[in-house]
C-alpha cells in the first residue's frame, strides 16, 4: 500500500523562535494583532508499507533518527492512504 | 602525527584549518573526503566550518549521519582529540558526540564579527596553553549558533567543567550585550565528558596569524598538537 505522511516539526514550547517573533512583529506593523506566531516545518513523505500501522512505525523511526532533533523539537505525524 | 580534516560537500573552512596546521604550526595534516571511512591513520580530527549539505534539514544534521562520523566517534572513544568548529560544532551536537543543540541566533541574522571569549577551563586537550580566565579574541560567522541544552544537561556541563569558552566583553565579563546569538549562559564552546571532543562556534583558524588581527586561536591548535605529542 502507498501512504503519505505529513510530518510537522516544531520547536518545543518555551524555546526561542526568532523567526516566529519577527513575523509576529511584521504582522503588527500591518495592523494584525496576534497572540503568538510559531514557525514549523512540514515534510511530506510518500512511502510503501503493508498497513498504516507499519507506515507509522517507519515514519516515527525516521523522525527519531533524522528528521527531528529530540533536544529541541516536537513532531507530529499525520498519515493517509494514497489511492 | 597526522591530523585529519573532514570535508563534506559545503565545508568551506577546511583549507584554512589545513593552512594553520601545516604552514603555521608545521604538523602533518590531511583533507579527508567524507566518503572515506578509515580514519585510523589520524591522531586527531578537525570537523571544519561551512555549510555541509547546504544546511538542509538543520545545520549539521545530514553530515552527522554520514558513515565517516561513525569513524570519528570511534576515534573519539579511543580518547583522540576531535575539534568541531562552527558547522563542525553543529555536526558534533547533531551526532550526539557533544551535548545540546545549536539553534537560530536570537536575532535571526548571520553574524560575522570578532568576539571576545573567556577561557573557562584549561583542563582540556585544546585549552592547556591558556590560563583560566584569559580573554581572547576569535571571530564568529554563523546564523545558527545559539547554544541550547535543557536544564539538567546544562548543569551537568557546568558541574563537570565542560564549558570551554563563554562570550564576554573585552574586560572578561559575561554580559547580555557580549552574547552574539542568545546562547544559554553565553556558551561559545563545550567539551565532551571525557574532554577530548571540543565544539565551538568561533573560528580559531581565522585568528591564527598576526596579519589576521589575532593569534589567539592558534593556541587551541597548539594545545591539541601538544596533547597528541604527549600521548
Amino acid at each position: 500500500m502507498q501512504y503519505q505522511a505529513d510530518v510537522t516539526i516544531e520547536l518545543k514550547s518555551g524555546m526561542l523562535d526568532p523567526e516566529g517573533t519577527t513575523i509576529k512583529r511584521a504582522l503588527e506593523h500591518l495592523g494584525y494583532e496576534t497572540d503568538n506566531v510559531k514557525t514549523a516545518k512540514k515534510y511530506i513523505i510518500d512511502l510503501q508499507a503493508d498497513n498504516i500501522h507499519d507506515a507509522r512505525e517507519h515514519v516515527e523511526e525516521m523522525c527519531q533518527k533524522l528528521i527531528a532533533n529530540p533536544i529541541i523539537h516536537n513532531y507530529a505525524i499525520t498519515l493517509r492512504e494514497l489511492q | 602525527m597526522t591530523i585529519g580534516i573532514i570535508q563534506f560537500g559545503g565545508s568551506n573552512c577546511d583549507l584554512d584549518v589545513l593552512h594553520v596546521l601545516k604552514d603555521v604550526i608545521g604538523v602533518d595534516a590531511e583533507l579527508v573526503w567524507y566518503k572515506e571511512q578509515d580514519l585510523t591513520r589520524f591522531e586527531g580530527i578537525v570537523v571544519p566550518g561551512g555549510f555541509s549539505y547546504g544546511d538542509y534539514l538543520r545545520a549539521g544534521a545530514i553530515a552527522a549521519r554520514t558513515p565517516i562520523m561513525s569513524s570519528v566517534r570511534q576515534l573519539a572513544q579511543e580518547g583522540k582529540p576531535v575539534i568541531g568548529i562552527c558547522n563542525g560544532f553543529q555536526v558534533l551536537t547533531e551526532s550526539g558526540l557533544l551535548d545540546g543543540a545549536l539553534t537560530t541566533n536570537k536575532y535571526p541574522k548571520f553574524r560575522c564579527e570578532p568576539t571576545y571569549l573567556r577561557v573557562e577551563t584549561t583542563d582540556t586537550p585544546f585549552t592547556s596553553k591558556f590560563s583560566k580566565g584569559d580573554v581572547v579574541s576569535i571571530p564568529i560567522a554563523h546564523k545558527e549558533g545559539n547554544f541550547y541544552a535543557d536544564e539538567s544537561t546544562l548543569s551537568g556541563l557546568e558541574d563537570n567543567d565542560q564549558v570551554a569558552f563563554r562570550y564576554v566583553d573585552s574586560s572578561g565579563k559575561v554580559t547580555e550585550e557580549a552574547n552574539p546569538n542568545g546562547s544559554q549562559e553565553n556558551i561559545a564552546g563545550i567539551v565532551s565528558a571525557k574532554k577530548n571532543v571540543l565544539g565551538m562556534m568561533p573560528h580559531p583558524e581565522r585568528a591564527s596569524e598576526e596579519i589576521l588581527g589575532s593569534k589567539d586561536g592558534l593556541r587551541i591548535f597548539e594545545s591539541m598538537v601538544e596533547f597528541i605529542s604527549s600521548q
